[in-house]
């Protein structure tokens, strides 16, 4: 019996290097993140070197670009420059807490759901179900208003927002949670952690949720976007936190403004360019992050695939060789 | 510990560990109900290898699950030493897994990837009593059974082992808690010949050791013959004959059991009829 053993361990600790190395870093992985990484320095390095600050009056309205303010200034006299870095950072913190709350709570009753089953996955369903069929524009509209209308400040502001966005786009992340977890629930290694007396909890966390991993950073990635569009759409018509900076915000003041009537293009193109820039480099990378992590679709390296070709080749050649040497005599 | 040849009268004398009682099993498919086991009662006698045997669909391992309270029975019961245990939860039932414990058929799904084969067994010893060992010595112990060192195993991922390592991994997964009651369902039939000749060989050695009670699920009837005490045949959910192996199998009664032995290769007749031809 002790034949069929394994001829020699090999080094234990090599699995954390190949699991990374297993990992595809496509070229659209790269392009995305570099996009990314420079809108956050734009956002938060930006302003410590920029002369400017977003709440200092350096002009009149919509002042043309000078070398000073190299793109001018908005209706207020605020630099706009100055501005665009202070709105990218409110806006890249509302994807982010609103991205986030979003995937938990979607996560959380997808994974229950599939799990589970039963009259309680129906339940749960049923719940998403519903708030999936109620427009979400109204609700948001709705919740927005009535936050500006009560006392509580730091609800006013991006948080706010960020929780009324977080709280009601989870349901499609749910569902799409829901199909992976019952896929996920049916495999014998849950049946294994159940006979090895693990809770409920322990085998969602352990067991069912490493294998939704992928899937649910791109499920991050996509709701981080449509957090940022999201706020931007209700600030734009004027719905947004008050008192606070955010590129809808300053869409909205341009708008109210008229700047496209008085030519003023650099009160509303550089915001919607960082919001365009900003929400293609996350849903590329969203795209690019399927390659990293499902092996099926990976393209391999040009080098790599000229050599599977060559060996293919000789292997045929060899072959013929053979049934030509075997046909001869 | 009695190490007898499948023997009727003894076996009769050893007590009922497990049973199923009138048990059934419907699934709620689209268009009506499907009766995945149909009222089957059988009872498990300490100490034997009892092996279940039908073909894909015949319910042999809709009744494993419901056994191993993996799957809730439509109506019927499941007795453990004379305990109804059908509906028992939470601490009791893990007090049950103690007790009774599986290795399934597919190697490759039984494994969560991420984790270590030692991360693994230590997760199974958690709620274990180990009464005086160290978690390691008892996985060293339980690895040895199946003829594994540490060293070959704890530190690896599943995929860094061969199939046939990681089901004698299962198998030491299974034993660790030392359970009573070991059900294979299917255990050898993802395994290569050789292989499958060595699981049941450690798990007849278990069962003269530990004294385990084996139920042992399979579709290949010659496995059954070549391990099992007592054989019960299964088709289309109910159990159409039950009895000593050498009954079953050199004087079966039932036309399917008959149909299940013919489909047995016959090694020794064709063979012998090509050399001498």
């Amino acid at each position: 019996m002790s034949d069929t053993l394994a001829p020699a361990p090999d080094q234990p600790k090599a699995a954390g290097r190949s699991a990374l190395r297993s990992l595809n870093f496509t070229p659209r992985f790269w392009v995305s993140i570099v996009l990314i990484v420079l809108v956050a320095l734009f956002a938060f390095v930006g302003d410590m070197l920029y002369p400017y600050g977003s709440n200092q009056r350096v002009g009149s309205l919509f002042d043309e670009p000078t070398p000073q303010h190299i793109l001018g200034t908005d209706n207020f006299g605020y630099d706009v420059v100055a501005l665009l870095m202070a709105s990218t950072r409110n806006s890249l913190y509302n994807g982010l807490l609103a991205g986030t709350i979003a995937t938990f709570l979607g996560v959380f009753i997808g994974i229950l759901a599939g799990y589970i089953g039963g009259w309680f996955e129906e339940f749960l369903m049923g719940v998403t179900n519903i708030v999936l069929a109620i427009p979400a524009i109204v609700v948001l509209i709705l919740i927005s208003v009535s936050i500006q209308g009560t006392n509580l400040q730091f609800l006013k502001g991006i948080i706010g927002m960020s929780l009324v966005i977080g709280f009601t786009s989870w349901p499609w992340t749910a569902r799409s949670v829901r199909a992976q977890a019952s896929s996920v629930a049916t495999r014998e290694h849950i049946d294994v952690a159940k006979l090895s007396g693990a809770r409920t909890f322990g085998i969602l966390l352990r067991d069912v949720l490493p294998y939704l991993a992928s899937y649910v950073v791109m499920a991050w990635v996509l709701q981080v976007a449509s957090a940022i569009l999201a706020e931007s759409t209700l600030s734009m018509l004027g719905l947004g936190p008050s008192g606070t900076a955010s590129l809808g915000v300053e869409l909205h003041w341009a708008l109210a403004f008229n700047a496209v009537a008085n030519r003023a293009w650099w009160a509303f193109l550089p915001p919607t360019a960082v919001l365009t820039i900003i929400s293609f480099a996350l849903l590329y990378l969203q795209s690019s992050l399927d390659e990293v992590f499902n092996p099926r679709l990976r393209r391999g390296k040009k080098k790599n695939l000229a050599k599977a070709a060559e060996r293919r080749a000789e292997a045929a050649r060899r072959l013929a060789a053979e049934i030509e040497a075997e046909v001869a005599p | 510990m009695t190490e007898t040849a499948p023997a009727p009268a003894g076996a009769a004398a050893a007590p009922v560990v497990l049973a199923a009682d009138h048990v059934t099993k419907q699934f709620r498919v689209a268009g009506g109900k499907l009766t995945a086991v149909d009222d089957v009662s059988v009872e498990f006698r300490e100490g034997q290898v009892l092996a279940v045997v039908g073909e894909s669909g015949s319910g042999k391992s809709t009744l494993a699950r419901m056994l191993l309270r993996l799957l809730p029975v439509t109506s019927g019961a499941v007795l453990y030493r004379g305990r109804d245990i059908t509906r028992i939860k939470g601490a009791d039932l893990r007090r049950y897994w103690h007790d009774v414990q599986a290795v399934f058929q597919d190697p490759f799904a039984s494994f969560n990837q991420f984790f270590t084969v030692g991360h693994m067994l230590r997760r199974s010893l958690q709620t274990a009593d180990l009464g005086g060992e160290t978690a390691e010595q008892r996985i060293e112990r339980c690895l040895g059974y199946v003829g594994l060192k540490p060293e070959d195993a704890v530190y690896k991922y599943p995929h860094q082992l061969s199939g046939g390592q990681r089901q004698r991994v299962m198998i030491t997964r299974a034993l660790l808690v030392d359970p009573k009651v070991l059900v294979a369902d299917e255990a050898t039939s993802m395994l290569d010949a050789s292989l499958r000749v060595s699981v049941l060989n450690v798990l007849q050695d278990l069962r003269r050791d530990l004294g385990l009670t084996v139920l042992f699920i399979t579709h290949d009837i010659g496995q059954a013959c070549y391990f099992a005490d007592q054989v019960v045949v299964m088709e289309h959910g109910q159990v159409v004959e039950h009895g000593p192996t050498d009954d079953v199998i050199f004087n079966p009664q039932h036309s399917y059991t008959k149909r299940l032995l013919a489909d047995v290769p016959n090694l020794k007749g064709s063979l012998k009829s090509q050399r001498l031809g």
